[in-house]
């Protein structure tokens, strides 16, 4: 049984070092940017970020003072309990979320759509978000969570199979020429695209293309891979840095996730994960011992699945 | 690695010789005082008709669009970690009845304004706009800030609109986004990259299904 105390106080950690702590890849692919980029404004802005990263490490101060919306994503091995089960476990990420909001400290950014009511602590209705997925073996929880930013570089279509290849790469530049000029996206940005899916899963696939993956890694489909490879040199060629200055920084990579669609359609969402790219993961044991890492190893070959069965899934032999 | 920007240091309340000296595309570092005001602010102010919250001398004339990272704790203290602007575009309309009511000749915020803007509100009041750089330098930016001694409105407004009054010691990275001359750096940059941008889109055709409002013209500004 894994204590509650144990993934509150973990989630807690999560919340300080996401807002402070830059992820390894995320950082090691932005001074790939400053290396290479020749626009004299856009690399002002990204060595002014990589001296950032070192501020807030070195004052433990959040990196950025916009908190995004915090959010969770919850993986569950197969055999885990957790004590108090689903419900104590979403206490705990609300209340480690309040916690975390005067103890990093947070700018509060959670209100009402309509009252604007503000609770000062990143709680409310429907907030955190708290995403689930499962796995096949194993009695631990993973917590992640991510602190996405930006009103701004997000968006949805509903392109169809005669658009083609054509068409996503034109709603890919529309999404970033648009939201790239002035900078308002922050980038350079992890960009995830979500392709397929019916319309909310396309959002969803692709939001967590962008923050669940880690600037490197390839969809295990070599054509995907080398459209994700495509896609971000495109990105870069627009022109455009950092803050929408003239350069070639505007994607740190590129990621593409894709579910199964309508059989006339095919949507597509891009999101950009910004300048303050913050997600942090810990694998909770039922000793309460917690591993904390910075890849959340949210997709697997189990989770983009394509077939009816998995492995030798015991259900049907119990069920007979 | 590309060359050097010119830096400079610049002292608060800023006189309109030096703000003279500022063109656009300058790294700017400030020292002074300087106060937080988004929309909560400007509507309470103006279209209340509540005034200032304080006199000039308290609040400085630099006006952040910003809510920090900041709580206040049991013992009054002010406990301010990381600051990051808010996308000013956004209170633009504001902007006339606030220069006349505030007497600010610094803007600072994020993604600036358009260039009209500039010229037909910030040059007559001979204000500039300072961008933030990033926009996420919000660690660099909270190590600036030395004192805070004051809120206002945080009763009225909560803790993110509140009036956030800052003593700042060479407090930056800024970019010189518009000058005294009403041009905007955005709208340089964003000229310079726009011929580019058909050679992308070649071979593509627009999506089969259109939306309302859609514009195909890629110099086109989205704020
Ligand atoms: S988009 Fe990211 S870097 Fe930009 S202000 Fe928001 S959280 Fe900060």
């Amino acid at each position: 049984m894994i204590p509650l105390a144990s993934l509150q106080s973990t989630a807690e950690a999560l919340m300080a070092k996401a807002a402070i702590e830059i992820p390894d890849d995320y950082l090691a692919g932005l001074r790939r940017c400053a290396d290479t980029e020749k626009g004299d404004l856009s690399a002002f802005v990204i060595q002014a970020m990589l001296e950032n990263y070192e501020a807030a490490k070195e004052d433990r101060r959040a990196m950025c003072g916009d908190t995004g919306v915090p959010r969770w994503y919850v993986k569950y091995g197969n055999e885990a309990r957790v004590e108090g089960g689903p419900v104590g476990l979403e206490a705990a990420l609300r209340r480690a979320t309040a916690r975390a909001t005067t103890g990093v400290p947070l700018r509060p950014n959670r209100v009402h759509p309509l009252w604007r009511t503000d609770h000062n602590n990143n709680v409310g209705i429907n907030a955190p978000e708290i995403e689930y997925a499962f796995h096949p073996e194993g009695d631990w929880v993973d917590l992640t969570t991510v602190h996405k930013g930006g009103l701004f570089g997000s968006d949805y279509r509903m392109l169809f199979p005669g658009d083609g290849l054509e068409g996503i790469r034109r709603f890919f530049l529309d999404t970033l020429i648009g939201f790239g000029k002035r900078g308002l996206a922050c980038q350079p940005a992890i960009v995830g695209i979500g392709l397929g899916g019916s319309k909310d899963a396309c959002m969803v696939l692709g939001k967590q293309a962008s923050c669940l993956r880690t600037v490197g890694s390839r969809n295990p489909d070599p054509k995907i891979a080398a459209m994700e490879e495509e896609f971000r040199e495109l990105g870069n060629s627009i022109g455009m840095g950092a803050m929408g200055f003239m350069g070639s920084s505007m994607v740190v990579d590129c990621h593409i996730e894709v579910g199964y669609c309508h059989t006339g359609g095919m949507p597509m969402s891009v999101h950009m994960f910004c300048l303050s790219s913050r997600r942090a993961t810990a694998r909770i044991f039922p000793d309460g011992r917690a591993e904390f890492r910075t890849d959340p190893d949210w997709f697997t070959a189990y989770s983009r699945r394509d077939t009816v069965e998995w492995g030798e899934t015991p259900l049907l032999a119990a069920a007979q | 690695m590309a060359g050097p920007l010119k830096t400079v240091e610049l002292n608060l309340p800023a006189s309109r010789e030096a703000l003279a000296e500022l063109e656009i595309g300058t790294v700017v570092y400030l020292n002074g005082r300087l106060f937080t005001a988004r929309e909560g602010v400007y509507k309470r102010a103006i279209e209340d008709g509540a005034g200032m919250p304080a006199a000039n001398v308290d609040l400085g004339t630099a006006n952040f669009h910003c809510s920090p990272a900041a709580v206040i704790e049991p013992d009054g203290r002010f406990n301010v970690g990381a600051v990051t602007a808010t996308a000013s575009f956004r209170f633009a309309k504001w902007l006339d009845g606030w220069f006349k009511l505030s007497g600010c000749n610094i803007i600072i915020g994020k993604g600036g304004m358009t260039s009209e803007i500039y010229r037909d509100v910030f040059v007559p009041h001979g204000a500039i706009y300072l961008t933030t750089v990033g926009y996420g330098t919000g660690a660099l930016l909270g190590r600036g800030i030395k004192d805070v001694p004051g809120v206002y409105w945080k009763d009225e407004l909560g803790l993110a609109q509140a009036v956030w009054v800052l003593d700042v010691e060479r407090f930056g990275p800024f970019i010189v986004e518009s000058d005294l001359a009403g041009n905007s750096l955005f709208e340089r940059e964003n000229a310079k990259i726009a011929p580019g941008l058909a050679r992308l889109y070649e071979g593509t055709r627009p999506a089969t299904l259109r939306r309302y409002g859609e514009t195909d013209d890629k110099t086109d500004e989205v704020i």
